[in-house]
């Protein structure tokens, strides 16, 4: 049933045609693409071909002009799949590394990355992390100067998620001396340039299906039409992005929640102790209510945030809240749901380990809880 | 901006409604507290100002207006700092009155209706008795049909306005069986023949509201005040339970707002260790903490009551709205206290009264306990 306002019957139908492409062509392997520690190059081409990775760009750049619930809804859908990794993966390529380019970019630079990754042919990464700057963007040493028509860039990224094999980085650089906000750009940057070179490939607690490496740029030379937006404004620009990420995240968390508690819940019922049901016990009956209660509190907050920035608001006191809380709720969740499910929660072989490993890392990706609080008493006056 | 299912109208509202809580409620909110009720001027005065009839039809004196006005006027009002007073307003108006409005005939309401949102009767709900306060079916209060009348036998506690009502309305059982289809409800005048009321009640909070035991020594009550069908009575109650706790919940969130706002100016005036409160990082995360509560709890709310507004079932949602805002008003009472240090103990501060009232909130409408049956129930985890 649609879920006015935010949902229409034509999100119903792409939601159930996502469903069925990821029991079909995604559950089935995740064990295998976690074991192997990244997932096939095919799955972003057969999710291009499907128009699943431009949902809400328009037509006119490739994608499929859906509005920003249509992305909401693969983000919610594709962490049912069960695993965060590849989810995660998909989500740089739709919501973190394009969305700069489609707003920022010129035409060349929409024909040349925006247009072949929403194809899936080329795959995208963003560049922010360095190995003494997380958190503190100003703060990053990556540096491209200007050298006539060519930037060089030099220095080191990490975390960086589809590092090893991205096609192209949408990359955060210092183009200026000068501290603060005004010396930073952005550049969209081939990883087929000489000097270009992945350091190592990161070993993770979790979203193991998801490649993270460290990217090493040793003078990278690239054309000065790479520039992304204006130069010294890249501080601005990326800080735009993050809203971005952080409403995906968000949408993510609760696919991903929803998903455990239905895991929880089919478990609570079927597994007998004492001579009957766990879930008959109200300790257990009342933890899934509160399970659930989380979950749909954390929906309202992030669908009604959802609902202005689709209008072209950015709202980024309600978007770091939203972020806050659905990635602390998904933690909790998989938390409850592992103790649910006693010593098998413990055991690979069941899913809830895994969703806990991976619920972890939207507590720190994206801007961790500690920077959204600081982010949020600033604008409550503090 | 504020939640996009505020209008300009909404918000236009807001401010007048503050205007006149902070004018004509807050300077005597200490001087209720003492005389522990809320006088019948404020009823007159709130009724002369419209307040009391927001939602019910122009055709009884009411303003004809949608919940969502109503739900602002909730807001505000709890803002005034004194759980009592909110009490004591919203128990005439949405738990009372709704009754009337929802269930009654045109005789009823042109007698109770239009004089209850003048502010000229003042209204109240009797449901509880000492034996059966979470279990609704368990009430013993009885009334036997009587040629043109019903006489009521019995005694119902812990009812808000239950000292200054003009009239009651009443759940007693009709006959024996079956349960949850023998209970009906009548509106009794105060003044009848065999109706008392016991001593006020000296609680922990919400002492500006009196609240009291009540009594029915055969009191003869008319046929025509007999609220829509006998023996429906419950279902009556169960319906409006949604509407009480959705209501509740605003109220929760306006108080932790005002809970917030006093922690943030006290955090910013007190210094310590030569600066103020609000400099010292564990503090300010800590009110941000409160704040995400307090959008979590708006958001599920809100969810609830556009639902309502829309005639859908929303039983789930207020369920979920009524245990997650009034749990949260509990937390961030209890840190706006904390911030406040030894002041917050204090009766000079009224950080302890917000603390006090908060209370009540997790056991009155039902328990938090009862909430997560419901929704055991209403997810079918049972």
């Amino acid at each position: 049933m649609p879920y006015e306002p935010y949902f229409t019957e034509e999100h119903d139908q792409l939601r159930n045609m996502i469903r069925k492409f990821v029991e079909k062509e995604i559950s089935p392997f995740v064990d295998e693409w976690e074991e192997e520690g990244i997932f096939p190059r095919s799955v972003f081409s057969r999710m291009g071909e499907l128009g699943l990775l431009g949902l809400h760009y328009p037509e006119s750049v490739g994608g499929q002009g859906g509005d920003y619930f249509s992305g909401l809804v693969l983000a919610e859908e594709l962490n049912k799949c069960g695993c965060g990794g590849l989810p995660m993966a998909i989500a740089v390529q739709t919501d973190m590394a394009t969305p700069p380019i489609y707003k920022f970019g010129t035409k060349d630079q929409h024909e040349r990355f925006l247009k072949p990754a929403l194809k899936g042919e080329k795959i995208a990464a963003i560049g922010i992390s360095e190995p003494n700057n997380g958190s503190d963007v100003m703060g990053i040493q990556t540096r491209a100067r200007r050298v006539g028509d060519e930037w060089v860039i030099n220095g080191t990224k990490t975390f960086i998620t589809n590092g090893t094999r991205a096609d192209f980085v949408t990359l955060v650089t210092r183009t200026s001396d000068d501290p603060g906000p005004n010396g930073i750009s952005l550049f969209l940057v081939e990883t087929n340039r000489p000097g270009f070179s992945v350091g190592k490939k990161l070993d993770k607690v979790g979203m193991r299906s998801s490649d993270t490496a460290e990217l090493i740029f040793d003078n990278v030379r690239i054309p000065h039409e790479n520039l992304l937006g204006e130069e010294g404004r890249g501080f601005y620009q990326i800080m735009w992005q993050l809203q971005g990420e952080r409403m995906i995240g968000a949408a993510g968390a609760i696919g991903c929640a929803e998903h455990v508690y239905e895991m929880a819940l089919k478990y609570a019922k079927t597994r007998n102790a004492f001579k009957q049901p766990i879930g008959n016990f109200q300790v257990i009956a009342h933890l899934l209510a509160e399970m659930k209660t989380q979950i749909e509190v954390c929906r309202e907050l992030t669908y009604a945030t959802a609902y202005r920035f689709s209008k072209g608001e950015v709202p980024s006191k309600e978007i770091s809240m939203t972020k806050l809380a659905a990635a602390q709720m998904g933690h909790w969740v998989a938390d409850r749901a592992l103790q649910i499910f006693g010593g098998n929660g413990y055991m690979d072989e069941y899913p809830i380990e895994r969703a806990w490993r991976d619920s972890r890392l939207a507590r720190i990706g994206g801007g961790t809880d500690e920077i959204m609080k600081e982010i949020i008493a600033k604008q409550i006056g503090l | 901006m504020s939640h996009w299912m505020f209008t300009e109208e909404h918000e236009m509202f807001r401010k007048s409604v503050r205007a006149f809580i902070e004018k004509e409620v807050v300077p005597n909110v200490e001087k209720w507290e003492r005389d522990e009720e809320t006088p019948r001027s404020l009823y007159k005065r709130m009724g002369e100002l419209g307040y009391l009839g927001i939602k019910f039809p122009e055709e009884y004196g009411g303003s004809g207006l949608d919940l969502m006005m109503e739900a602002v006027f909730t807001e505000e009002l709890a803002k005034c700092g004194a759980g009592g007073v909110a009490a004591a307003i919203g128990s005439h108006t949405s738990i009372a009155m709704t009754n009337i409005w929802k269930y009654g005939s045109h005789e009823q309401k042109q007698k109770y209706l239009v004089p209850g949102i003048k502010g000229e009767l003042i209204a109240a709900l009797a449901i509880t008795e000492s034996s059966g306060g979470s279990d609704v079916s368990a009430i013993k209060t009885t009334a036997k049909r009587d040629g043109d009348y019903y006489i009521l036998t019995g005694s119902k506690t812990y009812i808000t306005n239950g000292v200054n009502a003009d009239y009651v309305i009443v759940a007693a059982r009709t006959r024996e069986d079956p349960v949850h289809r023998n209970v009906s409800l009548f509106i009794v005048e105060t003044n009848s023949e065999g109706y008392s009321v016991g001593k006020k009640l000296k609680k922990l909070g919400w002492r500006s509201s009196d609240t009291s035991e009540i009594f029915f020594e055969n009191v003869k009550v008319p046929r025509e005040n007999l609220i829509g069908n006998e023996n429906e009575g419950f279902l009556y109650v169960m319906k409006n339970f949604q509407y009480e706790r959705m209501t509740m919940a605003l109220g929760c969130i306006g108080a932790a707002e005002k809970a917030l706002e006093l922690a943030i100016k006290y955090s910013k005036e007190r210094i310590q260790f030569k600066q103020p409160l609000s400099e010292f990082q564990v503090i300010r995360h800590k009110l941000v903490d409160m704040a995400v509560d307090i959008e979590k709890a708006r958001n599920i709310t809100y969810r609830a009551i556009y639902l309502y507004n829309k005639g859908e079932n929303c039983v789930t949602e207020a369920t979920m709205a009524k245990v997650y805002a009034t749990e949260m008003v509990n937390r961030v009472a209890d840190q706006a206290l904390q911030i406040h240090g030894g002041n917050g103990y204090m009766m000079e501060y009224p950080i302890q009264r917000i603390w006090r009232d908060a209370r009540i909130q997790t056991i009155g409408g039902g328990t938090t306990q009862i909430m997560y049956e419901i929704l055991t129930k209403r997810l079918e985890i049972l």
